[in-house]
């Protein structure tokens, strides 16, 4: 009995073995492997580095070939999803669109996938879960984030006498202005730290990059605009405004004029124009790539006198990636998703190769990540629980361009009373999302 | 015998009815036939997104779930709450009010010049047309480098004169005088519209008003703007509709003089109408809400309010016209 039940056993093992190895076979003679497609917004050398960390995953898995098509931007997706002829994995730089994404069904809810899995989305800091949602419905999820922070020229420092980064606004001004030299005509030929907002992405004229350094709030518990309630947005502007009037507007705006757009080799910080600047960690591999000699160094951007406590946060945005709606491989896609957004392997290998922060708790950690004490800042701010994401709503950014066009008229001296244009600008947002939630109509 | 006739003459004429309503028909098919590609091109691409975008107006539509019915949500939106309206606006305003006149008076301008020319005609035409050829996008980009108030040559060129050069694209009150002179630059289609009407121009009537000891600025006032008034209606038409629907040059200006080009794919990234605003025409606005924002339904208002206006100015223009455009051979 007992020799039976053994022969059994290995009779059933030996069977188990070759239909494994048939199957395994079969896949690698290429018995109809599903081709899956998956659309980002990369091009040139990211997109290089993006199809490398894919083909890993393409090498381990038979059953599949991943195609990637780079270029993409939300108008090819969202022309793709209402022609139904759908990619099966689709990514985004614009995160502020994950609210009608998410609200149409036009990206999948993840959330069977999650619980079938069991996967936890703690894994990744509360800024990235909230921008891959909407009202609670998760239809993304973050692959790689954008977090800025403070980058110095250390020899412009060291020629001034300072010594160690600014950690408030009132410190930044002070460096700011020691670092600055005209020409004789009065123009700028350095600039310490240029606030004139449009100038590069750390000036992002919708106040985003500042916000989180003045613990400035966006809504009220209500959920309405808050922006004269909150007197940091007050605070934010008034500062920016003293520097932009320091220095003279017509001059920043020349000085601007003059420099070269910010992802050429002749960005004004790496050709030394500008000492200061607030920018994303992509920027370390900018400069290792283009000027690897340049003297500079990393810290958390300077927070406003009056919150010191925020030292260390920062301005979080960073890339989605989801499921479109129509969907031909839904569980081929699901894998691949996963496999890039949860596993720190790849999250890691496509940090190393572009200079991002990786996404989950664990990547930030992880022993691939290439130590870079530059890269490492962002790495520290990503994970700060002060550091901020903009608000995700069902206008998208719209709200954004109200509060820029509020923002370039203050700054040119051309808004008025600042109380009373931020509490008309409530009133605009206010507005604006009520008819972009239909008009109000249930 | 009169019964007999009238009863074989009948199925005749009958027969000779249904004959030439055969042809009728076979005409009508023909000719049915011949303009089918655009009729289908017409109803496909006018017609269809026409009565669509009616009907869109009145819902609320994200590209990417059904439309649902809001009434007159969008309307009032447009004009009672949207503080970008009236900026795109006046700005649209500005480019009917002082862009057009000057696009049409310098077409005409440079046309009467190549008509007087006794050489070189030729090379003078082509000068003068070429610019027309150029991409917009191109064309844009050339003039924004041109006019860098840093390091384009204009600025140069004027700061060597001792002139502190303008901001260009880079200031609020120079952008549009900017985009100006970018549209007068491309002036070659309507020169060559106007050419061709003045060229057109009856010699006998200059013949008789010299005869009649006219000068060249009475001929001109007299006998050619008379002859060539009705290419100055149709110019002023089409300019006006244009302005109406600006965008291309708005649009690259914009990206490229706010520093920011390369990040286009991010739309996160918003430079229309920079700067300050004073480049979002309505087109802009319109492009930004259904593309950008995913708010369909409100561009969708935003172009039903845009084809009612320039459809009640081209009416007004060709109704004013009467008064001064003079179509040869007309009975009065």
């Amino acid at each position: 009995m007992r020799r039976g039940v053994i022969a059994a056993i290995a009779l059933a093992a030996i069977l188990a073995a070759a239909a494994g190895a048939t199957a395994r076979s079969a896949a690698h003679a290429g018995t109809k492997a599903d081709t899956i497609t998956v659309w980002v917004g990369w091009s040139a050398r990211v997109l290089a580095g993006f199809k490398k960390v894919v083909a890993e995953y393409d090498s381990k898995h038979p059953d599949v070939n991943v195609k990637v098509v780079g270029g993409i931007n939300d108008d090819k997706i969202t022309a793709a999803i209402r022609s139904g002829n759908v990619p099966d994995v689709v990514s985004s730089f614009t995160s502020a669109n994950v609210g009608s994404y998410c609200k149409s069904g036009a990206w999948v809810d993840l959330k069977p996938f999650l619980s079938k899995d069991h996967l936890d989305v703690n894994v990744f800091p509360k800024t990235s879960q909230y921008y891959t949602q909407y009202n609670g419905k998760r239809c993304a999820l973050p692959f790689l984030a954008d977090v800025y922070g403070f980058y110095y020229n250390k020899k412009m420092f060291q020629a001034a006498g300072i010594k160690s980064p600014p950690k408030t606004m009132s410190e930044l001004t002070a460096d700011a202005k020691k670092l600055t030299k005209r020409n004789q005509n009065g123009s700028l030929k350095v600039v310490g730290y240029n606030p004139f907002l449009g100038f590069y992405a750390g000036n992002a004229p919708d106040l985003s990059a500042y916000a989180p350094l003045f613990g400035a709030k966006y809504t009220d518990a209500a959920g309405h605009s808050a922006l004269s309630k909150d007197p940091a947005w007050s605070r934010l502007l008034k500062w920016q405004k003293n520097l932009v009037d320091w220095y003279g507007y017509k001059n920043l705006q020349k000085f601007d004029a003059g420099a070269a757009d910010e992802f050429s080799a002749s960005h004004a910080f790496e050709i030394g124009k500008v000492a200061m600047m607030i920018d994303g960690e992509w920027r370390v591999a900018f400069i290792q790539a283009e000027h690897p000699g340049l003297a500079y160094a990393t810290a958390p951007a300077p927070v406003d006198d009056a919150k010191k406590n925020l030292y260390g946060a920062g301005y979080v945005n960073g890339t989605i990636i989801g499921i479109p709606k129509g969907v031909k491989h839904k569980d081929q896609a699901w894998a691949l998703l996963k496999y890039l957004t949860f596993n720190a392997h790849p999250l890691a290998q496509f940090s190393n190769l572009i200079r991002n922060v990786p996404t989950t708790k664990q990547s930030l950690n992880s022993k691939e990540i290439k130590p870079d004490a530059h890269f490492k800042t962002f790495l520290t701010i990503f994970a700060n629980p002060n550091s901020k994401t903009t608000p995700i709503t069902a206008a998208g950014n719209a709200y954004g361009t109200l509060i820029q066009a509020f923002a370039v008229k203050w700054q040119a001296g051309h808004a008025g009373d600042l109380h009373a244009g931020l509490q008309k600008l409530d009133k605009q947002i206010d507005a604006q999302l009520k008819q972009a939630q239909a008009g109000g109509v249930p | 015998m009169t019964e007999t006739a009238v009863t074989a003459g009948a199925p005749f004429t009958a027969e000779r009815r249904r004959a030439r309503h055969r042809a009728a028909w076979r005409r009508r098919r023909l000719v049915l036939m011949l303009m089918s590609p655009w009729i289908v091109g017409f109803c496909v691409f006018f017609g269809y997104p026409l009565v669509m975008s009616v009907y869109l107006s009145f819902t609320h539509y994200d590209l990417l779930s059904s439309p649902k019915w809001i009434g007159w949500a969008n309307y009032k939106y447009l004009f009672t709450q949207d503080p970008q309206v009236g900026p795109a606006v006046r700005n649209t305003l500005w480019l009917i009010l002082i862009m057009v006149p000057l696009q049409v008076l310098f077409a005409f301008g440079v046309a009467t010049m190549v008509a007087r020319a006794k050489r070189g005609v030729g090379f003078f035409r082509t000068v003068f047309y070429l610019p027309a050829l150029a991409p917009p996008v191109a064309a844009t980009m050339a003039f924004v480098y041109l006019l860098n108030p840093a390091t384009g040559p204009v600025n140069v060129i004027l700061g060597h004169l001792g002139i502190n050069g303008p901001l260009w694209f880079q200031s609020p009150q120079w952008s549009k005088p900017s985009l100006t002179l970018l549209s007068i630059w491309g002036i070659g289609n309507l020169m060559i519209i106007f050419l061709a009407a003045i060229l057109d121009a009856p010699q006998q009537l200059y013949e008789s008003a010299e005869l009649d000891g006219a000068g060249p600025i009475q001929r001109m006032r007299w006998v050619t703007l008379p002859t060539i008034s009705p290419v100055i209606l149709f110019s002023v038409v089409i300019s006006v509709i244009a302005a109406m629907q600006y965008f291309t040059q708005a649009y690259v200006a914009a990206n490229i003089a706010s520093g920011q080009a390369s990040q286009a794919g991010d739309q996160t990234v918003n430079n229309l109408g920079y700067p300050e605003g004073s480049t979002l025409f309505y087109p802009v606005l319109l492009y930004q809400h259904g593309f950008r924002f995913f708010n369909m339904g409100y561009a969708s208002a935003l172009s039903v309010l845009l084809l009612i206006v320039a459809f009640t100015v081209t009416v007004l223009i060709i109704r004013n016209s009467r008064r001064w455009v003079h179509y040869a051979g007309a009975v009065k």
